[in-house]
Order: structure tokens, then sequence, then C-alpha cells
């Protein structure tokens, strides 16, 4: 064979190994998908959403784990969104080529990518052990902190794209740097920092490991902040693995619920952002 | 005034000139931001501290060969954090070894080959697998790829692989399905959006020039990825590798349902295992408070916590060298 048919056919190849690797991992997302449709479905009726969790075999729902999950996510959003914006903010606006800012920001992505499972243990040496209890708070907080880092990081990205001449022309007012930040430049933002919280709650969502040592899970009723939690990640891990088969299916039913939210929530952010940038 | 002023220096230049009118919502404001921005310092240092603090009991109690003796047994409260770190890197790094690949072939295909209006669906569907809840993994791999593999694909690899000398070792046992090679590639399929995305964006910022020149002298489409875009890119991709690389180490839920959860040390890719993110999520639940399992739990805590923070920084450090000049 010649060299130009041996680097032709190498070409081809790679080519071809290359497509089929890109195939094998739409197979893989499809198969996760298909196994969630397959088996969840058929556990979904009425009684996950107006029940809630039972011994096996009384025929409880998810409900408490439901609401628990949306409290938990809300106190988390209360808490984390303020202190994210205005952590991106300062890292946009006024920290820019500061070595503070450098290294806010190399925290901030190693927060981002931290292992969640230590900042569970963390909330649990911070609040869990000298309060004495494990706590709604305690698993909203830990959540806030993952939600900060995904909030700073997307409203960096976002306020950088704001054209300069905006906030040049607010100043020429006689604007205030609280209003030009709040009234112009935030707006200009608003879409893309509205996507970052979206997925920032996508990633509090979905997160089990922080919750196993704050917020604990709770097989009643429960929605007061200062007592054990129950949530949707939490009851499937305890069902998942448990022996009866309708606790089990109910697992199954809990993960299709959570990966549909989470998943329309990230193709709904990244809809917006592909429109912004 | 240099005319290539950014508009943030602009704007803090115009703030400053602005203060003197003697408003006091401003300074609040910016001490605000600034206060934000120094929590979020805090709260790294935070999470250091207390980790360390948590676990120091057990490191006083174990000394520092706690970090390598591979005995765990809460029995006689003899605890240390060898079987977990080696799980930990061993289960971490098959991911990779399985991830790498996949990922080199995805970003061409996304660069270089795919048609031009598939590029982005596919993409966001690569995408996709990075959102799905690690717990999801976990039942998936549990249920579905724990039993298939159990059935299908470690039966023939024993009977294949174990009668060989020295690497035989890796394929002893009975095909239990859980263990470090399900595990390592359950973490690959986790890791790999995150590698590939990182590899689409390194080389979509190979300046063009530079390709077409390779293209000039007659170069075909894989020599040009192989020759000109990866070398461009190379420390930023490292970077990339490593940053998938500290997500393994730590991921927990996905790990814990599929790694068999013993704590005894073996060889075989086929035993059971830990990492030290599975044997906490594991056994806090039977660890008192202020007992010393809990310590030396803590203390795991942290030394995962050093590990990752050692592979995230190295690898923030070589995709930034890269990708901001």
């Amino acid at each position: 064979m010649s060299s130009l048919a041996r680097r032709r056919a190498t070409d081809y190849t790679v080519k071809a190994i290359s497509t089929g690797f890109a195939a094998l991992s739409l197979v893989l997302l499809a198969w996760i998908l298909w196994t969630l449709l397959s088996r969840g479905l058929p556990a979904l009726g009425p009684h996950v959403f107006t029940k809630i969790t039972a011994p096996p075999g009384a025929g409880g729902g998810l409900l408490n784990a439901i609401v628990g999950s949306l409290i938990q996510i809300g106190v988390a959003l209360v808490i984390g969104t303020p202190i994210g914006l205005m952590c991106g903010t300062f890292l946009a606006e006024n920290g820019r080529g500061t070595q503070i800012a450098n290294a806010v920001r190399f925290v901030n992505d190693v927060l981002l990518s931290a292992p969640s499972i230590l900042i569970g243990l963390f909330v649990y040496q911070l609040l869990v052990v000298p309060v004495g209890g494990f706590s709604g708070w305690a698993g909203s907080i830990a959540l806030a902190i993952l939600v900060i880092p995904v909030v700073v990081r997307t409203t960096e990205d976002m306020l950088n794209l704001v054209p300069i001449g905006l906030r040049e022309a607010a100043f020429a007012l006689g604007a205030p740097q609280w209003k030009v930040v709040t009234f112009i430049t935030w707006r200009a933002a608003r879409a893309g920092i509205v996507t970052g919280i979206l997925l920032a709650v996508a990633r509090a969502a979905g997160e089990t490991a922080p919750l196993l040592f704050t917020s604990l899970g709770n097989n009643g009723w429960s929605i007061s902040l200062n007592a054990p939690m129950a949530s949707l990640p939490i009851a499937i891990y305890q069902y998942a693995a448990s022996p009866f088969e309708d606790w089990v299916a109910l697992a199954w039913a809990g993960a299709l619920i959570i990966t549909v939210g989470v998943l329309t929530l990230n193709i709904l952010s990244r809809l917006v952002l592909a429109k912004m940038k | 005034m240099d005319a290539t002023l950014t508009g943030t220096q602009a704007s803090s230049v115009i703030a400053t000139a602005h203060k003197p009118t003697g408003r006091i919502s401003d300074p609040i404001f910016v001490a605000l931001l600034w206060a934000s921005g120094i929590f979020v310092l805090i709260l790294l240092g935070l999470i250091i501290a207390m980790l360390f603090e948590g676990g120091l009991p057990a490191l006083k109690e174990f000394g520092i060969s706690f970090l390598w003796s591979t005995s765990w047994n809460p029995v006689t409260e003899r605890f240390g954090a060898g079987v977990m770190v080696s799980g930990t890197l061993f289960s971490a790094v098959i991911a990779v070894i399985v991830a790498l690949p996949l990922s080199f072939g995805i970003a061409f295909f996304l660069t270089e080959i795919a048609p031009g209006p598939l590029r982005r669906p596919i993409g966001v569907a690569v995408q996709l697998l990075a959102a799905i809840p690690s717990i999801i993994y976990g039942m998936w791999g549990f249920f579905i790829v724990v039993p298939l593999m159990a059935a299908y694909v470690q039966p023939p690899l024993i009977e294949l692989l174990s009668p060989i000398p020295f690497i035989g070792a890796l394929f002893q046992g009975p095909p239990l399905g859980a263990g470090m090679l399900t595990a390592g590639l359950i973490l690959a399929l986790m890791i790999l959006p995150f590698i590939t995305a990182m590899f689409v964006e390194v080389l979509e910022s190979v300046p063009p020039m530079i390709k077409e020149s390779a293209y000039g002298v007659g170069a075909t489409t894989y020599e040009v990825y192989r020759n000109v875009s990866v070398p461009y890119g190379r420390a930023a991709m490292v970077g990339a590798v490593m940053l998938g690389l500290g997500r393994a180490l730590g991921e927990t839920m996905a790990v814990t349902f599929v790694i068999g959860n013993a704590t005894r040390m073996s060889a075989s890719l086929f035993a059971p295992g830990a990492t030290i993110a599975s044997t906490i999520a594991n056994e806090f639940p039977e660890a008192s408070q202020g007992s010393l399992k809990l310590q030396a739990l803590l203390e795991l805590g942290f030394i995962l916590f050093v590990i990752s923070f050692i592979v995230l920084a190295l690898s923030r450090l070589l995709v930034r060298s890269k990708l901001k000049g």
C-alpha cells in the first residue's frame, strides 16, 4: 500500500471510531433514560404525589420527600443566591485584575468541583454537632454551599457580556455604583443570571451525599426546618437498596421525577444561554 | 487615560470620581460586594479547618500511619485509610483510562466530523450526561450494569485472563458484578462529558490559520487533529483530564451503589472495594457522635479534600494557562 493510501485509511478508521464513540455516548444516555422511563413510569401514580412514605406494603408515596426537597432547595436559594450574585458582581465589577479577585475566582472554581459529600461533613461539624441534631436548616445550608459557586460563575460570565457603554452611560448621568449595578448591569444580564440560578437549582435538586449527614431524611410528614427533613434523593437512596419491591418501584418513580426535572432545567438554561451568546 | 481601558476599570475610575458627592449608600454596596467575595475565601478555609479539626483525634490516635494502614475494624477500633485511599485512586484512574480515548474521539467527532446542524444537538446530548444526578447513575449501575457485568463480562474475562501470570491477579475472584471495575466504568461515563466539553472548547480555540497551513501541505483531518490541534492545546487538555480525575475522586452515590463496599485490600479489578467517599456515606450512620470511628471518617474526609484540592488546583492552573493566554 502506498503511503498516501495508508494515511487515508488511518484517517478513515479514526473518523469511524470517533463517530462510533459519539454514537456510544448517545446510546448510553438513551439507555439510562429508557431504564428510568420503563421502570419509573409504571410506578408513577397519583399516590406518589399524594401520600407520604410508609412501611413496605402499606402503599406509601413520596409526598413528604418532594415537599422536603422543595423546601430545602427554596431555603438554599434564598441563602445562596444573594451571596453568589454579590460575589459574582464583585469579580466582574470591583475586583477585576486584583490579586484578591484572582484568589476568590480560584477558590470558587475549587468549590464548584469539590466533592459534595465533604460539604455534608463540613455542615455536620459546623451545625449538626453544636446544635445537637439533624435538621432541615443544616440540609438547606449544605445545598446553599453548592448553589453559591454555580451562581458566582454564571453571574461573572454574564456580567462580562454586558457592554461597557451601558455602564458608562449610567455613570455619566451621575448614578452611583449601586444604582448602575442593580438597575443597569444586572437588568441587562438578567436572563443569564436567572439561567445560572436554574442551573444551581438543578444541581442542588439531584444531590444526595450532602443531605446524608445534615437533614438525614424523615419518614413522617416533615415541614419544620428544625427537625430532620425528608428529601427526594435521600428517599431514593433508602428505597433503591431495600429488599421490598414496592419501595424499589417508588425509588424508580422518584428517580424519574428528579431526572425529568433536572434535565428540563438544564435544557431550558442551555437554550437561554445559547441565545445570549 | 489609556484608550484600551476595560469597562470595569473605566467604571471604577468613574466610581472613584463620583464618591466625593457624599452618598453613603454606595460605600455600603461596595462593602457588601467585597464581603461576599471574601466570604467565599473564608468558606473554603472553614471547610478545611473543620474537617481537619474533626479528624485530628483519629490522627493523634493512629499517627501518620493512618494514611496507609489497611486495617478498618470497628470492633477493635483500629482504623486506617489505606484501603480507601487506594480504592479512591484506583477507581478514579480506571475512570480516566476509559474516559480519555472516548473523550478524544467524541471531541474529534464534534469539532471535525459532525455535520454542522448536528453538532449542537449531539454536543448538548453528551452534556446532559453530566446533568444526570449521581444517584441515578448509582441505581442504573446497581440494577442494570452490575448484573450484566456478573453474567456476561466478568466470567469470560476471568476464564481468559486469570491464568496469565502477573496480570492475572487483576482478574481473580468470583464474578460478583459489583466491584472496582464496575465503579470505574460508571465513573468514566460520569466524567466523560466534563472532559469532552473542555476538549471541544480547547480545540475550538486553536487558530484556524495553523490548521489551514497543515491542510495546505496535504495533511489528513486526523493528522491535523493529532499533530496540530492536540499539541496546541496540550496543557489545557491535561488540565481537563485532571478536572475529570478530581470529579471521579469525590463521586459518592454512584460509587456507593456499585463498588461492593468491602474494606479489605484486594488487587483484583473484580473484587468489591471502597473509596473514601463511599466509606463515609456507608459507615457514617453507624458512627455515633464523638466516637473514634466518626473521627476516623472525618479524617478520611480531610484526606479526600487534600487529594482533590491538589488535583483540582493543578487542573485549574493548566486550563487557565492555555485558555486565558
